[in-house]
């Protein structure tokens, strides 16, 4: 997981996880069928490029609003590699990272990132190449505790392993 | 460059972790105090839990199991996970397990059954249990998976956030209400403004505002993308837990040389009705800008304003009124305490009188499960939390997000109303 391309699907500021996935398809532990109706209010063509394309880059304040980890679930069986944002609401970035989807925040502004670009993500020096218009972001370094979970392939299998958190902190 | 003092977080962090000097930045790993689960983010951290090859729960009294999303259950699927909850809060001798008819809307539960105290720190797998901060709590909303940690091993990781400080001068006065002033603290500081950071709520307005009234400040902290909203304590606060539990708390307060990151000032007595237009939750306008809007359901509930002060607010207005024809109007008490003090009172009486309908405590209605889903191109005037595309049902149908009182002027006249120019 050093390396990772794949195509833009880009996103606005506070896209929040009623877009990803309406309330109404939580009353079900069918996490597949969930699925079908990720972004389906948002803009249901989503899913398809999603699943093409593997990466998004958002700007501010990814996830936003409830806690629902289903939003996270759902894109990564529709076929997300890695979400990039220039901010990330707290309660989603930490349910990416105990469901082994990356998560990365770029420094400073998504806007030179174009919807269909081809990025290359290096995660041995944080940066993110866009590969059609030859330029190369910075992404802040995810903290060596948070990496150990996202190579563990998220919470359940870290915590499974050690059974507990093998931390100090 | 710092001072010496420390923030509520810190110090609840501080405790929480066993290290003294945990200070905003740093990572502990925090000892939980309570965690809740939901019927909708609970199985799956039941699941998570058995993945993870826990079979014993760290602390079975320390754990709040309590149905709120979808109740009664209205279809097989909701009432095969609350079947899963039951079964699950048996097998490991659960204590604080509320059913249907015993509960209500977790975040009220938990203030009314003393559990959110100062100086907490309460875990749920729901993001509102921010509101926790409303009694001096420290609540953070996680997802399932660490909902499921906590539940194997008592612990979790957190950064202690920098605080922001919002000092409110001055007392709200009538029609103005804690949701107007929250509207206009959200308004300012945005919907992304508070991103990981704490907040913390103090000054006059505060310490002259009633416990319901400090409940709907914390609770919408969440709408800022902070990680939790803390009103300062104080003696109310200290009474209201003695009452319930029996037990004096400390009041954990910021100290006088703490570091804030940045302090917003606001003026309570000029806080007018305010309403947040969708789909932003910072676009904030004064009700009296918005009588244009006519309105198809006004919805007076939820975690933010289902409690008492918001029944009485909204029964004042409609009293010597009905709910105009065109629209319906949906009462729905924040939890069986409320619902039963509100029946005593006389106000479920006013609302069924006005034309109302009174449905069961519920979270249904303002995430659009049920009990008042919205159709298409339909307009709420709703005093929940979110008016995102979509939240009460159709993705073309649109919430306007009000207090209880405006709620309840909406209703008589079918457009959005300023409380102030009902009769």
């Amino acid at each position: 997981m050093k390396v990772l391309t794949g195509k833009v699907t880009k996103l606005p500021d506070n896209v929040n996880t009623d877009d990803i996935i309406p309330a109404r398809y939580l009353s079900s532990m069918d996490l597949d069928a969930m699925t079908e109706h990720a972004f389906e209010d948002y803009d249901a063509s989503l899913k398809e490029k999603v699943r093409e394309g593997g990466i998004i880059v958002a700007g501010k304040n990814f996830g936003c609003g409830s806690s629902r980890e289903h939003a996270v679930i759902v894109l990564k069986k529709a076929g997300l590699k890695a979400v990039i944002a220039e901010s990330f609401a707290r309660i989603f970035f930490r349910n990416s990272i105990n469901q082994g989807l990356l998560a990365l925040q770029l420094e400073g502004s998504s806007e030179p990132i174009k919807d269909g670009d081809s990025v290359k993500i290096d995660l041995e020096r944080f940066i993110v190449e866009n590969e059609t218009r030859s330029s190369i972001h910075r992404l802040r370094p995810i903290p060596p505790f948070l990496l150990s979970i996202l190579n563990e392939g998220g919470l359940v299998p870290y915590l499974k392993k050690r059974r507990g958190w093998g931390i100090e902190a | 460059m710092e001072g010496i003092g420390k923030t509520i977080s810190e110090k609840v962090l501080s405790r929480a972790s066993g290290k003294p000097d945990a200070s905003a930045g740093d990572i502990v790993l925090a000892e939980i105090d309570l965690l809740m689960l939901h019927e909708i983010t609970g199985p799956l951290a039941i699941r998570a839990f058995e993945e993870m090859g826990f079979e014993r729960v760290w602390d079975p009294s320390k754990v709040v199991v309590v149905f709120d999303h979808n109740v009664p259950p209205s279809d097989i699927s909701s009432a095969s996970m609350m079947r899963e909850m039951r079964s699950f809060v048996r097998a490991k001798g659960l204590t604080n397990f509320f059913e249907i008819g015993r509960g209500g809307i977790a975040h009220q539960l938990l203030a009314e059954k003393g559990m959110s105290a100062p100086g907490r720190l309460i875990i749920g797998a729901d993001s509102h249990t921010c509101t926790a901060g409303g009694l001096g709590a420290f609540g953070v909303g996680v997802g399932s998976t660490e909902a499921a940690a906590v539940l194997g091993t008592g612990k979790l990781w957190l950064r202690v956030p920098e605080t922001y400080r919002v000092i409110v001068r001055n007392r709200l006065i009538e029609p103005s209400s804690p949701k107007d002033l929250i509207l206009e603290i959200i308004g300012e500081i945005g919907m992304e403004g508070a991103i990981y950071k704490a907040i913390e709520y103090c000054g006059e307005g505060i310490r002259s505002m009633s416990l319901d009234g400090r409940l709907t400040l914390a609770n919408m902290s969440i709408e800022m993308s902070a990680k939790t909203g803390i009103v300062e304590p104080d003696e109310k606060v200290a009474y209201y837990i003695r009452k319930r539990t029996g037990e004096d708390v400390e009041l954990v307060r910021s100290d006088e040389d703490a570091v804030f990151e940045e302090t917003f000032e606001f003026d309570a007595s000029k806080t007018e009705p305010l309403v947040a237009v969708p789909p932003r939750i910072d676009d904030v306008k004064p009700a009296r800008e918005l009588g244009g809007v006519e309105i198809d359901q006004a919805f007076l509930g939820s975690c933010t304003n289902g409690r008492l002060e918001d029944l009485r607010a909204a029964a004042r207005i409609l009293k010597s009124n009905r709910v105009n024809p065109r629209v319906r109007m949906i009462v729905t008490p924040a939890s069986m305490e409320v619902y039963r003090e509100a029946m005593k009172e006389g106000l479920l009486d006013i609302f069924a009188r006005a034309g109302a309908i009174i449905c069961c405590p519920s979270c249904g209605p303002c995430l659009g499960m049920s009990q008042g889903v919205l159709g298409p191109e339909e307009v709420c005037v709703s005093s929940t939390n979110r008016n995102f595309v979509g939240r009460m049902g159709h993705r073309s149908s649109k919430v306007y997000l009000a207090s209880p009182a405006t709620v309840a002027a909406s209703a008589i006249t079918g457009r959005i109303t300023d409380p102030r120019d009902i009769e």
